[in-house]
């Protein structure tokens, strides 16, 4: 075995450190170590989102990279971005549009849907938009293409869709973290 | 009252209570903890010293183990043990099995079915072990069937065979005879199976993620040859199901076997490559469908013949003919599923067994009648609905295809609809749009429920039922919030575990209607000790947000409990009804497609589904299971195939990167329309099951809509580009 390899972040505002094996994914170190189990593991291969998080600022998918590459990292977790009783503006439009069925792949939904309104107001282009300064008024198509990373086998496609266009009519000048 | 539902409930009890809550489109109460990440599912129990498990999956197509060497890898760091117990599975268990299904992994029945378990100190440790361990095998691939079209097949189980098909075929002046192919499914549920199993002295608590957790338990306790009154199952929380976890699998059974040995909580989860590989799959089929009509459109001759495939000695055949038994009238007929034994995972029930690929090929079927017979392929549908269910000559209990047509086609604007195909055209896509009838079987399920009403008001349900994303947890608070007119955020409802009583499970779109109806029989029977006490008759009660009224008399609920908890049990098991009527529920969906004309590729533009099934329960949860039906539809009808070798029966596409499951670009605005209906011949809730409706047909009206759009019809499903491409007109 290699060197023990050592990370320290600050996961959902929290300092953490982490010494251990070197094999250990960002995603079990959040779901074994520290007991967030929020973020789930639906594929463990990146191919489904339901482990997406934020790291600073961006999301991707915590199955995918190892623990130990995240020293200095901030990275925020479903539990990090409200509670039962503080839900964000997304968590509550995902309850109200009944934008999930089994919920287990809603904690990555909302990571990603979190970040997403981000990057559209950063104007990232997608391969929908038209241009590259990014779209001034996202279609839902647009919102789609942007989403498609995160798989629901339930099919509540169009609830999140319409949870997330609700959050982005009323609040699209929230600050971006 | 006997718990045996053998006469309609005409009393229509909901509709005459003053809560009001009842259908309303209530969020759903554990919303918040879902979307906080704050719902524990199978795995995420935190349990001292759980050790972690790693299954292993067989190399060979078919065979025996000869031996592990397990020497190889017990050094290596952290590992506790493997495992290859006579207990552990080598099938999961079928649906409503309720009894052990086949063990002994030293028999390999399919590749990649488990056949050993590596546990150690860290699921790292687990897994670089299980990746180590080699396992010699005895391969007598060379004896067993790879390719369903190549196997003989077993004659068909209780055919219907009514009348003179051949001869109506000769006969008539329009028929058409048609063979389909629809490819394998895999549930695919977002959460992989997984358990944590731990003893206590013989006492053993399972998390795990399941359907029917009253049957679940029998089945494991039979595994391992313990008294089930030893085995508590806990799934609060499921990730999905879809079939797959109808029955238990591989992991229970493994954690157990391990946990009972190393004397620590141990925890297996499936890799999503074995989900894939090991759990349940539903079978392809191969569809001859024969449909003869008179000049008006009447049927007088149809046929619906299947091949399916299973592993030897499984019963389970996927049931493709189930809703053309009773959906359409023909006095000459012939029905009939064959099976085909092949070297692939158990096939088993998968969301909407039978009707959701047997619809798709008789609705295709009747759209290509329509056109050769030259009528409108609603007014076709329309013209043959039988009064009676054929062959059965019992009546219907309720039905409503044809308002589900008429207002589906109203709200889509079916009338813009070209009757001829390749009429449509932006830019390089073809435009076209297709109907179909959607049918499903209804039943209703055995089940139990308490309900408790506490001296303060607070209402607490209680049953084994799981919600798997049906929305269980909203529809049972809403019923006792209306029989006993309390406010719904007075009600608790507790699910997911076998110390409480055993609901029906989700399976079959049976659970809410099922367990639902314990409910309603539990506050029923509490209804009658309140009306006591306030000196009325039971039908004079009213009670509303905690007050009791009747005759000239009122009090409040508290005042009327005067510190006594009420506490009942309703049960209700099928009788009478479900044999004395044909209970479907029925819609119809439509649906706009573009194809590519030099691609072949086909987008869903938008889509209308118009479903009945009875009262619906919470307007909201009922869509969402009507959307995820129709999600389903469209992943059926354009990408799903789950692709073997024919070699060797390896599953070649054994995760989400290699079958597609539709994905949030795949799916447009989609728009449901739910009928008002009551159906007391059903249930006591004059409500039937909505889980599987919106899959069963939905591929159908894609196909449709991708002949009216280019003039190719397609026989293959799902219907990727090159099942198209060959056949497409000139671009230019």
């Amino acid at each position: 075995m290699p060197d023990t390899p050592q990370a320290r972040l600050v996961v959902n505002g929290t300092p953490r450190s982490f010494a251990g094996d070197p094999r250990r994914t960002l995603l079990d170190f959040l779901r074994l170590d520290l007991g967030l189990t929020g973020t789930k593991k639906g594929c463990d291969h990146g191919q489904c989102g339901a482990c997406t998080v934020i790291v600073n600022g961006r999301r991707i998918n915590a199955c995918l990279s190892l623990v130990a590459m995240h020293d200095g990292d901030d990275v925020t977790t479903i539990e990090g971005l409200g509670s039962p009783e503080a839900l964000s503006a997304l968590q509550r439009a995902f309850v109200t549009h009944d934008g999930f069925q089994c919920g287990y792949c809603t904690p990555g939904q909302i990571c990603s849907a979190t970040a997403m309104l981000d990057e559209l107001r950063a104007g990232w282009p997608s391969v929908v938009t038209e241009g590259l300064s990014g779209p001034s008024d996202p279609s839902d198509d647009e919102l789609r293409e942007r989403m498609s990373g995160n798989l629901c086998r339930c099919g509540a496609y169009s609830n999140i869709i319409a949870a997330i266009r609700e959050v982005l009519q009323t609040e699209p000048r929230e600050a971006s973290a | 009252m006997s718990a045996t539902y053998d006469a309609p409930d005409r009393r229509n009890l909901l509709d005459h209570m003053r809560q009001g809550v009842i259908g309303k489109p209530l969020d759903r109460p554990e919303g918040p903890l879902k979307v906080t990440g704050r719902a524990p599912y199978a795995a995420e129990y935190d349990l001292p010293r759980c050790a972690e498990g790693v299954l292993v999956g067989a190399r060979v197509s078919n065979g025996r183990v000869t031996a592990i060497h397990r020497d190889e890898v017990s050094a290596m760091p952290g590992v506790l043990g493997v495992f290859a117990d006579p207990a552990m599975l080598r099938r999961p268990a079928q649906g409503g099995a309720g009894k052990a299904p086949a063990q002994d992994v030293t028999q390999v029945d399919y590749k990649g079915q488990p056949v050993a378990l590596v546990v150690a100190e860290t699921f790292e440790q687990a897994t670089a072990a299980a990746k180590a361990l080699r396992i010699d095998y005895e391969d007598s691939s060379d004896s067993a069937h790879f390719d369903p079209d190549a196997a003989g097949v077993e004659p068909p189980k209780k055919p219907t065979d009514l009348g003179d098909l051949e001869a109506a075929m000769r006969d008539a002046p329009h028929h058409v005879d048609l063979i389909f192919r629809t490819e394998g499914h895999a549930s695919a549920a977002m959460e992989p199976h997984a358990a944590i199993a731990a003893w206590d002295g013989g006492e053993l608590t399972l998390h795990g993620s399941f359907q029917m957790v009253a049957y679940n338990v029998p089945e494991l306790a039979a595994s391992l040859g313990v008294d089930p009154a030893r085995v508590r199952i806990v799934s609060p929380y499921v990730g999905g199901g879809f079939g797959s976890k109808l029955g238990i699998s591989h992991d229970a059974v493994a954690a157990a076997v391990a946990a009972r040995e190393l004397g620590r909580p141990v925890r297996v989860v499936l890799t999503r490559q074995q989900v894939f590989e090991s759990v349940i799959r539903r079978s392809e089929t191969r569809q001859r469908l024969r449909l003869a009509c008179d000049e008006t459109g009447r049927l007088v001759g149809l046929g619906h013949e299947a091949r399916v495939s299973n592993l030897p000695d499984e019963k389970f055949a996927e049931p493709v003919t189930q809703a053309t038994k009773f959906l359409y009238a023909g006095d000459n007929r012939r029905l009939a599923v064959q099976v085909t034994r092949v070297a692939r995972l158990t096939a088993g029930s998968v969301r909407a067994p039978g009707e959701a690929v047997g619809m798709q090929a008789l609705e295709a079927a009747m759209d290509e009648l329509a056109e050769t017979a030259g009528i409108d392929p609603i007014a076709l549908r329309k013209r043959n609905l039988p009064d009676k269910a054929p062959g059965e000559g019992i009546p219907f209990s309720s039905r409503t295809l044809v308002e589900a047509l008429d207002r589906g086609a109203a709200a889509f604007g079916w009338d813009r609809r070209h009757a001829r195909p390749c009429q449509t055209r932006e830019g390089e896509w073809w435009i076209g749009m297709g109907v179909a009838s959607a049918a499903r079987v209804n039943m209703l399920a055995p089940a139990e429920a308490r309900v408790r009403l506490h001296p303060d008001g607070r209402v607490e349900v209680e049953s084994d039922q799981t919600d798997i994303g049906t929305g269980s947890y909203a529809i049972l608070g809403q019923i006792a919030a209306e029989m006993l007119g309390s406010p719904i955020d007075r009600v608790t409802v507790a699910l997911g575990d076998s110390r409480l009583p055993p609901g029906a499970g989700s399976g079959g779109s049976f659970g809410a209607a099922s367990t639902g109806s314990a409910v309603l029989r539990a506050c029923e029977a509490i209804r009658a000790e309140l009306s006591s006490r306030l000196g009325v008759a039971a039908e004079e009660l009213t009670l509303q947000d905690g007050l009791a009224r009747g005759g000239n008399r009122s009090d409040t609920l508290v005042g009327l409990l005067g510190g006594d908890m009420l506490e009942e049990t309703g049960r209700i098991e099928p009788g009478r009804t479900g044999k004395d009527y044909s209970q479907a529920t029925y819609g119809a969906f439509f649906c706009e497609v573009a194809v590519n004309a030099f691609t072949a590729e086909t987008r869903i533009r938008r889509m209308t589904g118009a479903f009945g099934f009875g009262r619906v329960l919470n307007a909201k949860t009922a869509r969402s299971q009507c959307l995820g039906g129709m999600v389903w539809g469209i992943g059926s009808a354009l990408t799903e195939a789950l692709q073997f070798d024919l070699r060797d029966g390896h599953l070649v596409n054994h995760d989400l990167a290699g079958y597609h499951v539709p994905v949030h670009r795949d799916v447009p605005a989609l728009d449901v329309i739910l009928l008002e209906e009551r159906d007391a011949v059903a249930s006591p809730l004059q409500a039937k099951g909505v889980g599987e409706l919106g899959i069963c047909g939905a591929a159908g009206a894609v196909a449709n809509a991708i002949y009216n759009a280019c003039g190719v019809r397609p026989y293959r499903f799902p219907m990727t580009p090159d099942t198209l491409l060959d056949q497409m007109p000139d671009p230019f």
